[in-house]
């Protein structure tokens, strides 16, 4: 860990909505190109944190953040041009969201945002992204379908192809397979282990043996509050705290 | 209550039984309800087409009124009317929906924005003759249109402008939220996915809200009472003149006004005609509102979740 760079630094953040306490007092580095696990219960604050780091927690009306969120040693909110900020990274949440237009402008929206109009350059991007989140092969005949109207794990790998479309260097993935049967889980995990080459991958999962099949290393939280944090192999096998050991061993609460 | 019969577990249980009877009285009142409501529209259309009927025919909707309005027809108010609710759509449909956006996508919620749309509720109660009065001071005297189709067109458009904006902030608010995160999580501005994805997706809702407003208030008297409207005027009878009769700077008549005058204040009216008239107005509303619900199931049917 000392010989890599981190990529993504958050520094005695403590992230509020109104008087409730989101996270508390969190400090922790992510190395580049390496997959980060992060795991806890309900309400541990673990979206929270993804928002904090491409600043879309400002459409929260009452969010306050205290600390500071560095990425490449830039603070995020010094950051100007919001925009660029949220391009470089790529973000897939719970809820599979499939946008009212076909298959190809869902992946296309953002490469368009970003000026890219070349209609090869954009059909090669797409095809690239799609074949990625494990897609492709299901919609290869039929671009043009309205990406509303896929089964619910297509449109979260929908999701997936989108956040990778432009190009992110974090990707940030909470629950992504929520929605998504075993066999193509499987296969997108493979996915992940070589995009780590290209990006710094964070995962929330709330299933705790794929933290361990993939993250390097994996923080755990409960209450709004980092428990633990380290090398995945030493927090399944050999915790420091307790409450991390009960979690990991299905032994919590 | 009785005990379930053990030999047969699908045998209706008499707490069962007056849950029946329950749900068919709900079903009654609510049925009788639903008639309540439609009979006396179905009433109305039917007494007033009887008495208009002597009078309706082709001429009497594309002549103009004659001899003091006892003869000819109603040609001068309905495409008066008609120029109404096209001017008053120019002018509230662009400031309406911009209000509605900035309210729905834009504001904070602050102190601000919860004055602004307690203003806008409260307005929607103002009643129109309050309007009119506003538009003779504001319209009429202080921009000092005088009396004319301008004029009387600021007016409804005032008056419209509050249930426009709540029409508007409804149907953008149908546009599901994760929508908009999933552009913003892309890098895309506000500006861009109002432009890419809600706009798209709300514009049917927004534009029925409008053309409904401002068909149904251009249908009012009193707004144009004192800002606009006249008892008589010639018109050409045929060509492109009769077609576009009154230019924004001139008085008008219209429908409403006109039903009126020649209701309480002229003598000698036949009584088809009133009736006529009437039959007319409603007829305008009617086809105003089938246009723009066409329109929109048009759109609907291009909706996209």
């Amino acid at each position: 860990m000392t010989t890599q760079t981190s990529h993504i630094e958050f520094q005695d953040v403590t992230i509020s909505y109104g008087k409730e306490i989101a996270l508390r007092d969190i400090s922790l580095a992510i190395p580049e190109h390496t997959i980060f696990g992060i795991i806890g219960p309900a309400n541990a604050g673990k979206t929270t944190l993804l928002k904090s780091i491409n600043r879309t927690l400002e459409f929260e009306p009452n969010a306050k953040t205290v600390g500071k969120i560095l990425v490449h040693g830039t603070d995020v909110s010094h950051i100007k041009n919001v925009y660029a900020l949220r391009r470089r990274i790529g973000m897939v949440f719970p809820l599979p969201v499939g946008l009212p237009m076909s298959v190809y402008e869902n992946v296309a929206y953002a490469p368009r945002r970003a000026g890219i109009h070349d209609r090869q350059e954009l059909d090669e991007l797409v095809k690239h992204c799609l074949k990625q989140s494990m897609l492709w092969d299901e919609v290869k005949d039929r671009l043009t379908l309205l990406g509303t109207k896929l089964s619910g794990g297509q449109q979260q790998r929908l999701t997936i192809a989108r956040a990778l479309s432009h190009k992110p260097e974090i990707l940030c993935l909470d629950e992504f397979s929520i929605a998504i049967d075993p066999v193509t889980t499987m296969k997108i995990e493979d996915v992940l282990l070589e995009l780590k080459k290209e990006m710094t991958i964070i995962l929330v999962t709330n299933l705790v043996q794929q933290a361990r099949r993939l993250a390097d290393h994996t923080a755990f939280f409960n209450k709004s509050e980092m428990i633990e944090v380290g090398p995945t192999e030493k927090i399944f096998s050999n915790p420091e705290q307790q409450l991390t050991h009960d979690y990991v061993t299905g032994d919590f609460g | 209550m009785s005990k379930p019969d053990a030999n047969n577990p699908f045998a209706i249980t008499a707490n069962e039984i007056r849950g029946r009877k329950v749900e068919r009285f709900i079903r009654f009142i609510t049925l009788g309800m639903t008639w309540a409501l439609i009979l006396p529209v179905l009433f109305i259309l039917g007494f007033l087409l009887i008495k208009a009927w002597p009078a309706l025919s082709v001429g009497f909707i594309f002549d103009n009124p004659e001899k003091n309005m006892t003869a000819g027809g109603i040609w001068g108010p309905l495409i008066g009317t008609f120029m109404l609710i096209i001017v008053s759509l120019l002018i509230a449909a662009p400031i309406g929906i911009l209000a509605g956006v900035y309210l729905n996508e834009f504001a904070r919620d602050n102190w601000f924005t919860r004055f602004i749309n307690l203003a806008v509720v409260n307005l929607a109660g103002v009643p129109s003759i309050v309007h009119g009065l506003f538009g003779l001071g504001a319209f009429v005297y202080f921009f000092q249109m005088q009396r004319s189709l301008l004029a009387a067109s600021c007016t409804v458009a005032v008056m419209t402008l509050p249930v426009i904006i709540t029409s508007t902030k409804e149907a953008l608010a149908s546009v599901p939220q994760p929508f908009r995160v999933a552009c913003w999580n892309m890098g895309a501005s506000k500006w861009q996915t109002i432009r890419t994805i809600v706009l798209p997706n709300s514009i049917s809702g927004i534009l029925t809200g409008v053309i409904l407003q401002v068909a149904r208030a251009a249908g009012e008297t009193a707004p144009i009472l004192f800002t606009g409207a006249m008892i008589s005027s010639r018109i050409a009878d045929s060509g492109w003149a009769s077609m576009v009769p009154y230019g924004l700077e001139d008085r008008f008549m219209a429908l409403s006004y006109h039903l009126y005058i020649i209701s309480t204040q002229w003598q000698n009216v036949p009584e088809s005609f009133k009736f006529g008239t009437a039959i007319v107005m409603i007829g305008l509303v009617i086809a105003v509102n089938s246009i723009s619900i066409g329109f929109r199931i048009y759109l609907r049917s291009r909706k996209k979740w």
